[in-house]
């Protein structure tokens, strides 16, 4: 179902005010991986506000969904949106990248609550997330698992290991999003290694495979209730995204893969965001 | 001298505004004009580790497989069967641990002539963290035959490291670090040959042996300690494979107390390896190793990861003193064994 009146503009300004944060910490921490995680804002917020059962008071509660961000060095995007959904005081990024902060650029699962996978090096989570899926049902558990994975991170083998995997062993529980922004670290994902036909490739791997604007909540919506449906396998939405979204010099601009922001610069990105 | 490779040579002038990747990257570069049989290979990473200097020169030689290690290695294999000789550039932990097996069943086994220069290596990408942290490879790489492994200890020995590696015909692994380790080389005027330690400072009551970038605090650790009176000799033992034996026989029957130091887990580095020649020559000797106390680091800056561990000046000097007050075995035949 599309979202209602109030949810939109609740989760609009939410994701808004998530963006002026990930300006302030990527300011506070010297540098940051700012432009995959602006792409990926609006998904996360329909999933942490939404979709994911959660309970931010337990965050060891058995029967929550599991979150896995295979694209782990958005861990400054995960970070900001555990934080204003009450896992911990945003505060405590303002060291985040320091030494001793539990807070690095990839974030570490036994140091950051909420976080149910280390990840930072491409291709390992989501082959952990059809674990996690397969343990729900050894375990008959009824929790789901939601994976974002990267386009450029989808050049590793391991991720269509890992597809084939979950197809062969029917994982209806696992919800897949890869964030399709088009940009990897040396330019464009199809100049660089090219990916498409991407939803092809995943329908032909056995995945109920949609393709929506990642930025339209509505579209996103309708996209997940469909395939929290669909449970004899598991479900790939392609998340077509901008790369810096938000911010009008980061935006499609490879340039802010990983980049600091000076107190000047912090300013200018905010202003372009309206916050 | 190491090889025939005139040129271009690089200088404390130069090294004090680059990285180790940037010189990597010219020196590469200029391989390059006089080697056509030169390609590069990279992993998304071709900015990062700088080997994309050599493919804006070279674009019809250079191939970004994109996130894809493994495929790197395998296709570099395929390239050096075909005539060529590959540089392949990624992080030291994708290089070696992502496609560890693909180095070793595909490059050294086959024993092809592929270079491999790996960057941010040991904890020099501090702030990313343990996913990016590379302690662990010299371990590794030590037990895979046929290859050989350099860690220079600036800039300029890793321009020395890069032209010298053209004379093996076989694989080999360079790591090197983030960038901005101070210099510790004033120009490439000196002599560099693989497998020999590099005396950086003469010292008679105990010898640091470091690699990579904990080169440079040896010497400054030894300067330190001079100062209270103590003769600290410093090698810089670039070569992990093959191993110069000799240096560290030498080391102990002069100076009897051994400190090593690595950007490195404490187990299987450069300190296994010079603790497994000592025990084989048999004598009593002083020993300790500085590395990573087989733990998974903490984010943070490299320097401060080094202090924190040890391995920077203070952390040596402090080492040094402690060993310089212990007892060890004294043969009696000591001397005429030696
Ligand atoms: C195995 C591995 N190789 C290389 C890297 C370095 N790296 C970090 S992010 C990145 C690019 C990721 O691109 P993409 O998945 O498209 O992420 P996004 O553009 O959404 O940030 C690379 C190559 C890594 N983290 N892991």
């Amino acid at each position: 179902m599309p979202l209602t009146e109030q949810e939109r503009q609740q989760f609009t300004a939410i994701a808004k005010k998530i963006r002026g944060d990930l300006v302030d910490v990527t300011q506070w921490s010297g540098g940051a991986h700012i432009g995959g995680s602006l792409s990926m804002v609006d998904l996360a917020v329909l999933l942490y506000w939404k979709y994911l059962k959660l309970d931010p008071a337990q965050p060891d509660w058995p029967d929550r969904d599991r979150f896995v961000l295979s694209k782990g060095h958005a861990g400054l995007g995960h970070a900001v949106v555990l934080a204003n959904r009450g896992y911990f005081d945003i505060a405590l990024l303002k060291d985040f990248n320091q030494y001793g902060s539990p807070f690095g650029m990839h974030l570490d699962s036994r140091k950051v609550i909420g976080v149910e996978v280390s990840t930072g090096s491409m291709g390992h989570g989501l082959p952990e997330a059809v674990g996690l899926a397969l343990g729900a049902r050894v375990l008959g558990a009824s929790w789901r698992v939601y994976c974002i994975i990267g386009d450029g991170e989808s050049n590793e083998g391991s991720i269509w290991e890992a597809a084939m995997a979950a197809a062969h062993y029917k994982t209806g529980n696992l919800i897949a999003f890869l964030d399709r922004n088009h940009l990897m670290i040396d330019g464009r994902t199809e100049d660089i290694m090219s990916l498409e036909p991407l939803a092809d490739k995943w329908s032909a791997f056995g995945w109920n495979t949609v393709v929506v604007n990642g930025h339209d909540l509505d579209a996103l919506a309708v996209a997940i209730e469909a395939a929290q449906a669909h449970t004899t396998g598991p479900s790939m939405i392609v998340c077509e995204t901008v790369k810096g979204k938000g911010v009008d010099f980061m935006e499609n601009n490879p340039a802010w893969h990983y980049g600091g922001l000076s107190v000047d610069l912090a300013a200018k990105a905010k202003q372009s965001l309206g916050v | 001298m190491s090889t025939a490779e005139g040129g271009l040579t690089w200088t404390v002038y130069d090294a004090n505004k680059m990285t180790q990747r940037e010189i990597y990257g010219l020196v590469l570069t200029e391989l390059g004009e006089k080697h056509p049989e030169i390609v590069g290979l990279s992993a998304d990473l071709a900015k990062s580790t700088k080997i994309s200097d050599f493919g804006d020169r070279f674009p019809e030689r250079f191939f970004n497989v994109g996130i894809a290690e493994q495929n790197l290695f395998g296709m570099a294999a395929g390239m050096a069967k075909a005539g060529l000789i590959p540089f392949v550039s990624t992080f030291s932990v994708f290089a070696t641990l992502r496609a560890g097996e693909f180095l070793r069943t595909d490059l050294c086994y086959q024993n092809l002539n592929v270079k491999v220069i790996a960057t941010h290596g040991g904890t020099s990408f501090g702030s990313a963290g343990a996913t990016h942290h590379s302690i662990e490879d010299l371990a590794l790489l030590r037990a895979i035959p046929n290859l050989t492994v350099i860690v220079p200890a600036d800039g300029i020995e890793t321009a020395k490291a890069i032209r010298a590696c053209m004379d093996i015909k076989g694989p080999v692994y360079i790591r090197i670090g983030r960038g901005f380790e101070p210099p510790v080389f004033e120009s490439e005027d000196y002599d560099f040959e693989i497998g020999k330690a590099i005396e950086l400072r003469p010292g008679t009551d105990i010898t640091v042996i470091a690699c990579g970038a904990t080169v440079y605090h040896a010497i400054e650790a030894s300067r330190m300690l001079e100062r209270e009176g103590v003769s600290v000799r410093v090698l810089d033992l670039h070569t992990l494979k093959p191993f110069d034996d000799d240096a560290i026989r030498r080391a102990v029957a002069e100076t009897r107390r051994i400190i090593t130091v690595e950007d490195h887990n404490r187990i299987g580095g450069l300190g296994g390896a010079v603790a497994d020649v000592i025990a084989r020559g048999g004598k009593g000797c002083a020993f300790e190793t500085l590395g990573i106390p087989d733990t998974f680091c903490s984010h943070g800056y490299p320097e401060d990861i080094m202090h924190i561990y040890g391995i920077d000046t203070d952390g040596i000097a402090a080492k040094i003193r402690e060993v310089l007050g212990r007892d060890f075995e004294d043969d009696e035949d000591w001397e005429d064994e030696v």
